[in-house]
C-alpha cells in the first residue's frame, strides 16, 4: 500500500523553481533515501511532504487522502481535523534537532502525545521511558536539551517523533549537524528502526549509510530526480551528474 | 520641621509614588503584549495605526504626554477634570510603558528560532498551544533584562507626574525643600527610590535565576 504519493509537485521561491515536476511513492515498510549535491532542492522537497512549504504544483497524498493540491492555480489544503489527521501519519526529524529548549527531556517526548493527541498520561510516560531506553536514554529523562550532545539531543529528537506513533518518518540531513562519532551514533538508531520496518525517508549526504539502508535511492539534481532506483542501479549508475558527484565524494 | 515629620511626609509620598508604579505595570504589561499583537498583525490598518502610535509615545516626553492626558479633555471639550488626575495620569504612564514593551515582547518573539514554531506545527500543536507553550515562555526568559530596565525606569518616571501637581513623594520633596530652603528632603527621597530601585532589580533577578535551568 502506497503510504506516501507526491504527483508532479513543483515548488518556486519568488518566481525561482527550486522542485520541478517532481513524482515519488512510498510504501509501507519502505526506505527511501534522498541524496544529491547541496541546493539540488532535497531539502524543500522534504519541507513540501511534511507541509511546512505550500506547493506551487502537483499534488501529495496520504494513504490516498489529499494533504495538499492546487485549485485555480493556488495551494489547497484538507480542512483542519482532515489535516489534523493526516499529519498524524508523519514525523520528520531535523537538521538542527529543534527540541524545546525549556522542557526536560521527558516532557519533550511526551508532551505532545498528552497535549495534542490526548492520550493517557501514565501510557504515554511509560512508553515514552521505553523509547529514551531504546535511544540510550535512559538515565537522561529529567535533563533538558542543552546538557546533551549533539547525538543525544538527535536522538531525543528521534524519540520526540516517534511517541506520536506516526506510520512514517522522515529525516532531513539528521547527521549534518554532528561529528563522524556523533553521526554513526544516529545512523545505528536509524539502522535499528529499520529493522523494525518504520517507513521512511531520508534525506542524506552519508552515501554508504543510504547505500546500506535504503530499498530505493533517488538522486536528485537541480530540482528534478536524476537517477532513481535500487542502491545498486543507482551507484552503478552511468548518469553522468551522479559520477560526477559521487567522484567528487570519494575524492574527499 | 524635624527630620521625622519630613520623613512621615515623605513616606506617605512614597505611598503613592508606589501606587502609580505598581498600577501603571499591572496595566501596561499586558497591555504590550496587546499592542504587540495589533502591531504584528496581518490587517495592515491596526498594524499602521498601532506603529504610529508606538513612534508617538516613544518620540515624545513623558512629561508632555501627561499634560495632554490630565489637560486636553477640558482645553478640547471644556470637561471638568476635577478628580480625573489619577486616571490621566495611569491612562498616560501606561500607555505609554505599554509601547515600550510592546518592543520587548517583539524583539523577544521575533528572536525564537523558526525551528521551534516548525517542530510545534509537526508535533501537531494548535496555533495557540505553540505560542503559549512553546513560544511565550522562552521568550520571557530572553525579554527579562529588558524589562528590569524599563521597570526601573518606571521607578523614577513616576516623579513627572509632579508636573500636573499630583503629591506624590518627588512632589513632597519639592515642596518641603521650597518652604524650608533645604536640601534633606531631595535626599531623603533619593534614598527611597535607590532602596526602591534595589528591591526591584533584586527580585528580577530572582526571577532570571528561576528560569536559569535551561539555556
Amino acid at each position: 500500500m502506497k503510504l506516501l504519493e507526491m504527483n508532479h509537485i513543483k515548488k518556486n521561491f519568488d518566481g525561482v523553481p527550486v522542485i520541478k515536476d517532481i513524482s515519488l511513492s512510498v510504501k509501507e515498510g519502505e526506505i527511501l533515501a534522498i541524496i544529491g549535491p547541496s541546493g539540488s532542492g532535497k531539502s524543500t522537497l522534504l519541507r513540501c511532504a511534511t507541509m511546512l512549504e505550500t506547493i506551487s504544483g502537483g499534488e501529495i497524498l496520504y494513504l490516498g487522502k489529499r494533504a495538499a493540491w492546487m485549485e485555480n492555480g493556488k495551494p489547497e489544503f484538507p480542512k483542519k481535523e482532515e489535516r489534523k489527521e493526516i499529519q498524524s501519519c508523519f514525523g520528520l526529524v531535523f537538521q538542527n534537532f529543534n527540541l524545546f529548549p525549556h522542557f526536560s527531556v521527558l516532557k519533550n517526548v511526551t508532551d505532545a502525545p498528552v497535549k495534542v493527541q490526548k492520550r493517557n498520561k501514565d501510557e504515554v510516560y511509560q512508553e515514552a521511558k521505553i523509547l529514551l531506553g531504546k535511544m540510550g536514554l535512559a538515565d537522561k529523562a529529567d535533563a533538558y536539551p542543552y546538557q546533551l550532545s549533539g547525538g543525544q539531543q538527535q536522538r531525543v529528537s528521534i524519540a520526540r517523533a516517534l511517541a506520536m506513533k506516526p506510520k512514517m518518518l522522515f529525516f532531513d540531513e539528521p547527521t549534518s549537524a554532528l561529528d563522524p562519532e556523533l553521526t554513526g551514533e544516529i545512523l545505528k538508531v536509524i539502522k535499528g528502526l529499520a529493522a523494525e520496518h518504520m517507513t521512511m525517508v531520508i534525506v542524506t549526504h552519508e552515501m554508504n549509510f543510504a547505500k546500506n539502508v535504503a530499498d530505493k535511492i533517488i538522486f536528485m539534481d537541480k530540482g528534478v530526480i536524476a537517477e532513481e532506483g535500487t542502491p545498486e542501479e543507482v551507484f552503478s549508475s552511468d548518469n553522468v551528474r551522479m559520477k560526477e558527484f559521487l567522484g567528487k565524494l570519494s575524492e574527499e | 520641621m524635624s527630620f521625622e515629620v519630613m520623613l512621615r511626609q515623605l513616606t506617605v509620598g512614597f505611598g503613592q509614588t508606589f501606587l502609580i508604579f505598581i498600577l501603571t505595570l499591572v496595566f501596561s504589561l499586558p497591555l504590550g503584549m496587546i499592542v504587540y499583537f495589533g502591531r504584528v498583525s496581518r490587517f495592515r490598518p491596526l498594524s499602521w495605526l498601532v506603529k504610529i502610535y508606538i513612534s508617538i509615545m516613544r518620540g515624545t516626553p513623558l512629561m508632555l504626554q501627561l499634560l495632554v492626558w490630565y489637560f486636553g479633555p477640558y482645553y478640547l471639550w471644556g470637561m471638568s477634570i476635577g478628580g480625573y488626575k489619577l486616571t490621566a495620569i495611569l491612562l498616560g504612564c501606561s500607555l505609554n510603558y505599554a509601547a515600550y514593551f510592546a518592543e520587548i515582547y517583539r524583539s523577544g518573539i521575533e528572536s525564537i528560532p523558526k525551528g521551534q514554531y516548525e517542530a510545534a506545527a509537526l508535533l501537531g500543536y494548535s496555533r495557540g498551544q505553540t505560542f503559549f507553550k512553546i513560544v511565550l515562555p522562552q521568550v520571557v526568559k530572553i525579554v527579562l533584562p529588558s524589562v528590569t530596565n524599563e521597570v526601573i525606569t518606571l521607578v523614577k518616571d513616576t516623579s513627572l507626574v509632579y508636573s500636573l501637581s499630583y503629591v506624590e513623594m518627588f512632589a513632597v520633596a519639592k515642596q518641603i525643600a521650597a518652604a524650608k530652603t533645604t536640601v534633606l528632603p531631595f535626599f531623603i527621597a533619593g534614598v527611597y527610590y535607590y532602596i526602591f530601585n534595589y528591591a526591584v532589580a533584586w527580585i528580577m533577578e530572582r526571577f532570571e535565576k528561576k528560569l536559569d535551568y535551561y539555556r
